[in-house]
């Protein structure tokens, strides 16, 4: 017997790892021939691309910006609603409301734009330009527009009553005129700010993306007023219109059989856009088609539960396209 | 003033990566090494805030000719990637800054100065080059040395390239160059060389153009790539008549309440 022979320790033969060996080259003699359905080595093919990594690259933005997508949507219909209110003599105390929901959406959209930035500042740096091929810079100089505004609605209801009346009036007048003009394109821009990119499911839906923020933004913002108590007719007739065009809106999504659209739909990013599209659309609307046939408390309790749904499905809209903006980029291919 | 342009030409490159880390060190890129990606020996996966040259290793079955050291082994094409600098730029386009800009060179440069990082280049590329540096804030991309360039010398990595794969030199030379060396190259029996020049896209062509073997999407080189400025008219229209209907819409709904009286 050998010197090495004799150094190792006596082996008595242990079945079940020998049994374990057995189960391990089997296992391993299946790697021979990859199963179909197995998955295989990633490999570089017009059809996948360069290993299957995507062609573009995912958003950057944080959650500031569906936020801000939402305050904008809602602060636009409203300054839209406050000054129309005003001209056609409404409620004081709903075009107030109106304007204060319009002037807190254009003060609280700048830090959320600003907190998104990697430089926040440099945020005057948008400033030193006007690029109308730019929606972003459209959108800058939109938000502040559509601030300036409502700082100045807002500074003449607040003078209202005071001995300054004429000023009161002429302030109220230049900021329900720019309310006017920057309102309906504070709210709809965000649709192009999106539409107008490279990620598929956003360019896709570009057309009716503006459509779709602004009757979102209007459902929000008439629902916050009637959640303040606001339960003027016109409220529940334009809520009403902006359920149907978000009905529609969704119904088209799960209609398309466009593969682009597969992000509405699929994975978590579809159930976050149903959610946000049901809460939107025909939740809100038939609450208040109901609510036309119902006695007045109940009716007025069933356009709150409309009203609180369409806020929320607003906001959750906005978080489904940023999702759904994600999953169409990292499903790119060239 | 001329025209600068780069053509990388896949098949002489030898996937060195030297132009990585030329450009690299010329412009004081940090590393962008998390790990091993599995996918050949590219471990940095695709340009980015801190890669401006990416080797691309397209990795095949036994083809002969085109193996390493044996005629079993896998074949080989590497292709160095950089930012196409698009004679219609995306990026450029959608900056709200004005920090990305066109040089007197015609390409395509990002103004770190003037940048805020508001990612809004990173959604409008094409070709999925520019994107944010997490750590940073901005965005960045390859900048075509403009520095250099200004002072008369090469672009690193053009400079650096061992086999002459990357050519930097004036657009149309660099166009005619492209289509002479395709020609040789199927005469040598490569039929399947390319070149991979966006002319026909919205993107009105590229200053990075590349010559690869096969279908160019094999390397992430996009069919028909889109400057998404392209959708403006759509969006802005359905944005016109949006307002008007919902301006209308409102003055209506308040009016026919009043005229009931309530």
């Amino acid at each position: 017997m050998s010197q090495a022979t004799r150094l190792l320790p006596k082996l008595d033969r242990d079945e079940q790892k020998e049994a374990r060996l057995g189960a391990i080259q089997r296992e391993a003699a299946l790697r021979l021939e990859p199963r179909s359905g197995a998955p295989t080595m990633p490999s570089a093919s017009p059809e996948e691309g360069y290993y299957g990594l995507p062609l573009l690259k995912e958003p950057t933005w944080t959650w500031e910006i569906p936020l801000y997508l939402f305050v904008g949507g809602t602060a636009g219909t409203a300054g839209v609603l406050s000054a129309i209110g005003r001209l056609t003599h409404a409620p004081t105390r709903l075009t107030r409301d109106a304007s204060y929901i319009a002037l807190a959406g254009a003060m609280l959209s700048p830090p959320l734009l600003i907190s998104d930035l990697g430089r926040p500042a440099r945020f005057l740096a948008m400033l030193r330009v006007f690029k109308p091929q730019s929606p972003m810079s459209v959108g800058v100089w939109t938000l502040l527009g559509f601030s300036a505004a409502a700082l100045t609605t807002a500074l003449g209801e607040w003078m209202e009553g005071s001995r300054t009346g004429r000023a009161a009036f002429t302030l109220r007048a230049a900021g329900d005129a720019g309310l006017l003009m920057f309102g309906p394109l504070f709210a709809s821009y965000t649709g192009v700010l999106i539409g107008a990119t490279v990620i598929p499911v956003w360019n896709r839906n570009v057309g009716v993306l503006p459509v779709h923020f602004v009757a979102s933004g209007l459902g929000a913002a008439v629902g916050i007023l009637e959640l303040r108590g606001h339960k003027q007719p016109a409220l529940n007739r334009l809520a009403l219109a902006a359920a149907t065009v978000e009905t529609a809106v969704g119904a088209s999504f799960e209609l398309s059989s466009d593969s682009v659209n597969q992000p509405l739909k699929k994975g978590p990013s579809g159930l976050v856009t149903r959610l946000g599209g049901v809460l939107s659309g025909p939740i809100p609307l038939a609450l208040r088609v109901a609510s036309l046939f119902a006695r007045r408390r109940r009716a007025a309790r069933l356009r709150r539960y409309a009203a609180l749904s369409s806020v929320i499905g607003s906001a959750i809209t906005r978080v489904a396209w940023v999702h759904a903006g994600h999953e169409s980029a990292r499903e790119s291919h060239p | 003033m001329k025209t600068s342009a780069f053509l990388t030409d896949s098949t002489l490159c030898i996937g060195c990566k030297a132009c990585e880390v030329a450009c690299k060190e010329w412009n004081d890129v940090p590393a962008d090494l998390s790990g091993w990606s599995g996918l050949s020996y590219d471990n940095t996966v695709s340009l980015g805030a801190r890669t401006w040259r990416h080797v691309k290793f397209v990795e095949g079955l036994p083809e002969p000719g085109m193996g390493g050291n044996g005629p079993e082994s896998s074949a080989w094409n590497f292709s160095s990637d950089v930012c196409k600098h698009c004679e219609n730029a995306g990026c450029l386009e959608a900056c709200p800054t004005g920090a990305l800009v066109r040089t007197e060179f015609g390409t395509v440069f990002l103004q770190p100065d003037v940048c805020n990082g508001c990612g809004y280049c990173v959604v409008t590329c094409p070709f999925g080059v520019v994107d944010k540096d997490r750590e940073d804030g901005r965005a960045f991309k390859c900048t075509f040395c403009y520095d250099r360039q200004k002072a008369d010398l090469k672009p690193a990595c053009a400079k650096v390239c061992p086999t002459e794969s990357i050519q930097f030199g004036e657009l149309e030379d660099l166009r005619q160059r492209a289509r002479g060396r395709v020609a040789e190259l199927k005469k040598r029996g490569v039929e399947d060389a390319v070149v991979y020049d966006p002319l026909e896209s919205n993107v009105g062509g590229a200053h990075a153009m590349f010559i690869v073997r096969g279908d160019p999407r094999t390397y992430n080189l996009p069919h028909n790539p889109e400057v998404p400025t392209a959708y403006l008219r759509r969006g802005w229209t359905s944005v016109a008549i949006t307002s008007g209907v919902v301006l209308a819409g409102t003055l209506l709904a308040f009016l026919s309440s009043r005229a009931r009286g309530l």
